[in-house]
């Protein structure tokens, strides 16, 4: 009973900080050079085609400080996450169905896909014409538009737990509680946040389209006003607000993979 | 040398057993086990040895209550495992022959997984599943998740996890043929050990004559599809003469 684990060798800590200050700047290049170009162009082209970055960076800063403003943002953002709450919700039951069930999953999957190929225009239109109040048909449009690529990423997850794994659970005769606890939730977490981090960049745009032919207020609201007012300015500064949020909530998600997924194993070859 | 058990003092009891995958009567029918008859008494280690496709695994997974028999009687401890699946909870354990540890939790955590089904309170759960990582001698690596184990860690990690639930039924599914001979060999070692210490009823899957005869005190021969051609019994006493006939006797029967 002697065997050894293998020992990787950590790399010293200056190693380290200089390994990650150049993920950093990688990371930072392209942004840097799509900032320097438009900022470049905003000195040849008129104000409503490109603005400096500089009027762009105060118009931000405005919505930021004003309270009126920055309640649009948090209308827009809180329609994304109940949107998405609402379809990953709906998602995860009817994948639990259609993984129990050969039937179900016959029956649901052609409706789903067919839903998949309705344009998220086509779902504000519906919406208008079907439902009166505003939040309500915001929410029936993001959760329409989101909920067969929910349904089918978990359907997937479920379908792709170890089989090997689930007999070794199997085998200890959990509750269904525990199953769940122990196996289903650890195994399909990665894939669910996979489906976060997907349809959080969909719903960021269907809700702007939604929006924008429905709403009094919010991001998409404002946009449509500069529209009018055709202040490119003021459309970036709304659209960065955007911008912001789904980067903070990817980097939200990003974090909780790194602290969920720390048992995975890291090879030093990239694929 | 042929073990004679009655169904009342069998620890696990198989009458007509038998196992068709697929629709029945079509050609795509395939029957893994035929009318399988065995009992092994309580305590007992038995080797179940044929070739690969026997159907040994599917009686594995009849007696574990994983699979349904298309026909006849599987009783372990007078209870049918698949109708009374949850009846056996914390009654059998399993070693798989790959170690099936859960990638997301630590070694300890996998030992504890059993207990947990079991409703086990969180401090003594640790303390059993500490005392059983100890005993496999993985002091020290309580806190490493599975991919930083060796594979004969790894190995030592499920056995501890099946030992831990004291199980008084143990089933093993060539559990060290994918560990090299010296590793495997320690292992089996210590595994016997366990199994004595902890008067375990124990059926253990091989296709390796030479580990049937090391881990078990019986050994059922099987031939295609699952039928016993081959039934022995011996103990400690057994002299290495008579062992010898016993391993040809296998081979034999292994190659008719």
């Amino acid at each position: 009973m002697s065997d050894t684990a293998p020992q990787p060798g950590s790399p010293p800590r200056a190693n380290m900080l200089l390994a990650a200050i150049k993920r950093l700047g990688s990371s930072a290049l392209p942004f840097v050079v799509v900032i320097l170009v438009w900022q470049f162009a905003s000195l040849f082209f008129p104000r409503f085609l490109f603005p400096s970055l500089i009027d762009v960076f105060w118009r931000c800063l405005e919505i930021f400080s004003s309270g009126a403003m920055f309640a649009d943002v948090l209308a827009t953002i809180l329609r994304i996450l109940a949107g998405l709450a609402g379809a990953f919700i709906v998602g995860g039951g009817l994948a639990l169905l259609m993984v129990r069930s050969r039937a179900v999953d016959h029956f649901l999957s052609p409706i789903l896909t067919l839903f998949q190929g309705i344009p998220a225009l086509s779902w504000v239109v519906f919406a208008i014409i079907w439902f009166h109040g505003i939040e309500f048909r915001i929410f029936f449009i993001m959760v329409m538009t989101t909920l067969p690529a929910f349904t089918f990423q978990l359907l997937g997850a479920l379908h792709g737990m170890s089989r090997d794994l689930m007999e070794m659970v199997f085998s200890f005769r959990p509750t269904r509680l525990k199953l769940f606890r122990v196996m289903i939730a650890p195994a399909i977490l990665p894939d669910i946040l996979t489906a976060w981090k997907v349809n959080l960049g969909n719903a960021s745009r269907v809700v702007v389209v939604a929006e924008l032919v429905g709403a009094t207020g919010g991001v998409g609201y404002q946009l449509l006003q500069q529209q009018q007012l055709f202040d490119m300015a003021g459309a970036l500064a709304w659209t960065l607000q955007l911008v912001f949020f789904v980067l903070i909530v990817q980097g939200a998600l990003t974090l909780i993979e790194n602290i969920a997924f720390r048992y995975r194993a890291v090879s030093e070859r990239a694929i | 040398m042929r073990d004679s058990v009655t169904p009342a003092q069998s620890a696990i009891h198989l009458a007509d057993v038998s196992k068709v995958f697929g629709k029945a009567g079509s050609e795509a029918a395939y029957r893994a086990v035929d009318g399988l008859n065995l009992d092994v008494r309580p305590g007992q280690m038995l080797a179940l040895l044929g070739k690969t496709g026997c159907g040994k695994s599917t009686i594995f997974n009849m007696i574990a209550g994983l699979t349904e028999p298309s026909s006849g009687t599987v009783r372990v401890n007078g209870r049918d495992p698949f109708r009374d699946f949850d009846s056996f909870r914390g009654r059998i354990a399993i070693v798989f022959q790959s170690d099936r540890l859960l990638p997301w939790r630590t070694a300890i955590q996998n030992v504890e997984l059993g207990l947990e089904m079991l409703e086990v309170p969180a401090m003594k759960r640790r303390a059993t599943a500490q005392l059983w990582l100890t005993k496999l001698g993985l002091d020290g690596h309580e806190n490493d998740y599975p991919h930083a184990l060796s594979g004969g860690m790894r190995q030592r990690v499920s056995i501890a996890r099946a030992f831990a639930t004291n199980a008084n039924i143990l089933l093993c599914d060539e559990p060290f043929s994918a560990l090299d001979e010296s590793t495997a060999g320690r292992l089996r070692a210590e595994f016997v050990r366990l199994v004595k210490e902890n008067g375990k009823t124990a059926v253990f899957i091989t296709h390796s004559i030479s580990e049937a005869l090391e881990i078990g005190d019986r050994i059922v021969v099987l031939k295609r599809p699952a039928k016993i051609a081959y039934d022995v019994s011996f103990d400690a006493d057994t002299g290495q003469q008579e062992r010898e006939l016993i391993r040809s006797r296998i081979g034999e029967v292994l190659s008719a």
